[in-house]
């Protein structure tokens, strides 16, 4: 799907001196400057005469930037993006025709908006919206789901753990957080290949407590990659509250320490996290790596086996479904500006529901995959030890076909 | 006579050379030349684009060798020892390992994690072990253990053009041992086959399969073994993972008398796993004895040098175990211990 985005150069220079880029340069005043400045290897800063413990309250709140009110109005016409109308309803039509992840559209499909469709993607796992906006259809998403003939992960995958190359993202990791030093990785190789090309990868304020948060931060700043690290703090890592997670600042103060520009957005605002995205490739584009957090509410459960009422309120749910849902606060913007309207809404509603529908339908009464593909894939070139196996399977299937549903499985040569 | 440190040096550079998308990282590996001088001289050639200092992460820097792999590079990633490489498992078996097949075969990740294995010498229990078996166990990986200079040099260049994941392991106290090299190892077209073990000493009475530095042990009791009449077959294994199994038979076949012999420990080991193919192939019927593994004593690796000594297999270990199984005493071998 091509990017139509009329945002003009311009634009975007008025939107660098209003959005709080953080930079490393940022110092706290606290420090009582005794004159003469340091010259250790580690740390180039002033002596002081004073012993003085720093702490989360050292700093002031990074501020949270926000283009729309919860009514969908713009707050200052400055920072209105001049996005076509093509475009804008691309956005609210993914955002609308969400299958999960209520609450967190905003961020996905903004951000999938204001990148390069040729920027590659380290996505967690809640990031359909991205998937979406890149042209990823409902019949190939569900066919992932059920593992049939036609998933191009041939049946491998968990469910939702997409990929797609042609469309430029990287199939998921389900360990918590691995994506995150391999997208500053691949970020080195197009820094290397002069490629124009960025990274971004996505992960949660949980994941963030991992190890490899911190290394792909350390790397990132060390490196100076070409690399936007996309925060999406949901409040929720499962049941686990942001209180219980970690203390200070959230994610976003991580990032000036460790050498990353570092900006914070309101992710419930579409508009928003389009703006700052959009500034933050150029950043990144230029080898200055991003840290970006896009504060949001989980509003739905953490996935199908959970149950998220027993460890918050239904007020708080409700608020955030309401007041500060992405999808109504764009579509607020948008029907004022006549671009939308209640009973597109509604269409696009039930196209969706019917779309998802007729595509579990046919997904279920596919083929599954080709037994034979179990084998490949393990090595670039099949092991003797796997051909045999095959071989020895292709040999009892013969003699004793009659004992297995094979009708059910797609056939040697209409496998992919 | 050309030692395995400057064997693997010269392999690293050739393909460095032959291939732009081929680069190193890890902790000291560039300015400081590698914690133990295996990159020589590999910065001051090919600069900091492709001779990658990193900060001291396992976890981070094996991320971004699998990241740069994803995105088309070859990255060959040096762990200062495969110790510390246990932070970074996760990427090697559950990233680099798996990809390539969860992918459905449209990224593939090739990248040589390398670096010394098992044991060195004083240094106890948290660094010095032998991962061959731990890594054998993954498929997705390949998994090489060179013994001498021409394994250290024609096995890595392979693996650097390998388009899987190869662990390489190496071995600390060898870096240093000169061992010659024929001209045609010499060549820069030098490349080893990956899963092809070497028939290191032919013999009739027993074959003795080992890999490593462990193939130095078996070396070191055949020349024993042949003061005293017995010939010793001795498979320098090369590869862990693709198995030369076919070798192993051939020789099972001539000598029906089988040892194995790693420092690694023996449950579910190396040796484990060729007694099982034993097992399960018609080399059974060949067998005149049961088969003896000799390996690591069952204990973390203690620090004193007497009982580092006693906790690995040595000449006179292998020595016994021959004769145990060629006098047919196994049982009596189990009941002593």
């Amino acid at each position: 799907m091509a990017l139509k985005c009329g945002v003009s150069f311009m634009r975007l220079a008025q939107i660098h001196k209003t959005i709080r880029c953080l930079s490393t340069r940022t110092r706290p005043e606290t420090i009582n400057n005794g004159g003469s400045h340091a010259a250790f290897p580690g740390a180039k800063a002033p002596y002081t005469t004073e012993i003085k413990f720093l702490n989360e309250h050292s700093y002031e709140p990074i501020p949270i930037y926000r283009v729309l009110d919860s009514n969908g109005e713009v707050i200052d016409s400055r920072e209105e993006p001049d996005i076509d109308k093509d475009t804008l309803l691309n956005i609210q039509g993914r955002i609308s025709f969400y299958m999960t992840n209520y609450g967190e559209e905003g961020i996905h499909v903004g951000s999938a908006a204001a990148l390069s469709p040729s920027d590659l993607v380290f996505a967690q796992y809640r990031e359909v919206g991205v998937l979406l906006y890149r042209g990823m259809t409902v019949t190939e998403l569900v066919n992932q789901c059920y593992g049939n003939h036609e998933d191009p992960g041939k049946g491998r995958q968990m469910p939702v753990h997409y990929g797609s190359k042609q469309r430029n993202i990287v199939t998921i990791s389900s360990p918590l957080a691995t994506q995150m030093p391999q997208a500053v990785g691949a970020a080195y190789a197009f820094r290397r290949a002069g490629s124009g090309r960025v990274v971004t990868c996505f992960f949660g304020e949980g994941a963030a407590s991992e190890g490899d948060a911190h290394a792909a931060f350390n790397f990132a700043g060390t490196l100076n990659c070409p690399i936007i690290l996309m925060c999406r703090n949901n409040g929720y890592a499962i049941s686990t509250p942001t209180s219980e997670q970690y203390r200070g600042d959230g994610v976003a103060a991580r990032g000036p320490p460790a050498g990353l520009h570092t900006v914070r957005v309101d992710g419930t605002d579409a508009l928003a996290v389009y703006n700052a995205v959009k500034k933050a490739r150029q950043l990144a584009v230029c080898n200055t790596p991003v840290l970006l957090e896009a504060m949001s509410y989980r509003v739905g459960h953490h996935s199908t086996s959970d149950d998220s009422s027993a460890y918050r309120s239904t007020d708080e749910i409700q608020k955030w479904t309401q007041e500060e849902s992405p999808a109504r606060k764009m579509r607020l913007y948008l029907e004022r500006k006549g671009l939308w309207s209640e009973e597109q809404e509604a269409e696009l509603m039930r196209e969706g529901r019917d779309a998802v529908i007729r595509a579990m339908q046919r997904a279920e009464r596919e083929k599954k995959p080709n037994w034979r593909e179990m084998l490949q894939d393990v090595y670039y070139d099949m092991p003797p030890i796997l051909l045999k196996q095959m071989k020895q399977m292709e040999s009892h299937l013969e003699k004793y076909k009659e004992h297995y549903p094979l009708e059910q499985y797609q056939s040697e040569e209409n496998s992919a | 006579m050309v030692p395995v440190r400057d064997a693997l040096k010269q392999a690293i550079d050739e393909e460095m050379e032959r291939d732009e998308k081929v680069f190193i990282l890890g902790e000291e590996v560039a300015q400081y030349d590698g914690a133990y001088k295996v990159t020589r001289g590999l910065w001051k050639k090919y600069g900091d684009k492709r001779v990658v200092d990193t900060p001291i992460t396992e976890i981070g820097f094996a991320g971004i060798a699998v990241g740069a792999a994803f995105a088309g590079l070859r990255p060959i990633c040096e762990f200062m020892t495969f110790n510390f490489a246990m932070q970074a498992i996760d990427h090697i078996i559950n990233s680099a390992a798996k990809t390539f097949y969860m992918s459905a075969g449209a990224v593939p990740v090739p990248i040589v994690f390398r670096g010394p294995n098992g044991a060195a010498a004083g240094v106890a229990a948290q660094h010095s072990q032998c991962f061959a078996a731990w890594y054998s166990s993954v498929p997705g990986l390949k998994v090489l253990m060179p013994y001498s200079s021409e394994d250290a040099k024609g096995l890595l260049k392979a693996a650097i053009r390998d388009p899987d994941p190869v662990v390489f392991l190496e071995d600390e106290i060898v870096y240093g041992v000169p061992f010659p090299m024929s001209d045609e190892a010499m060549s820069p077209d030098f490349v080893l086959p990956i899963g092809k073990a070497k028939v290191e000493r032919a013999g009739d009475h027993i074959t003795i399969v080992c890999a490593g530095k462990a193939t130095h042990t078996a070396l070191d009791a055949a020349n024993e073994l042949a003061g005293k009449g017995i010939e010793c077959e001795v498979i320098n294994l090369r590869s862990i993972r693709p198995l030369d199994f076919q070798t192993i038979a051939q020789s099972i076949a001539k000598t029906h008398h089988l040892i194995t012999l790693e420092q690694g420990w023996p449950q579910s080991g190396v040796g484990a796993e060729i007694c099982a193919r034993v097992m399960e192939s018609p080399s059974f019927f060949e067998l005149d004895a049961p088969v003896w593994r000799v390996t690591g004593a069952d204990v973390p690796m203690p620090y004193t040098r007497s009982l580092e000594t006693l906790a690995l297999p040595q000449r006179g270990d292998v020595v016994a175990a021959v004769a145990a199984v060629l006098g047919n005493r196994i049982s009596e071998a189990s009941v002593s211990q």
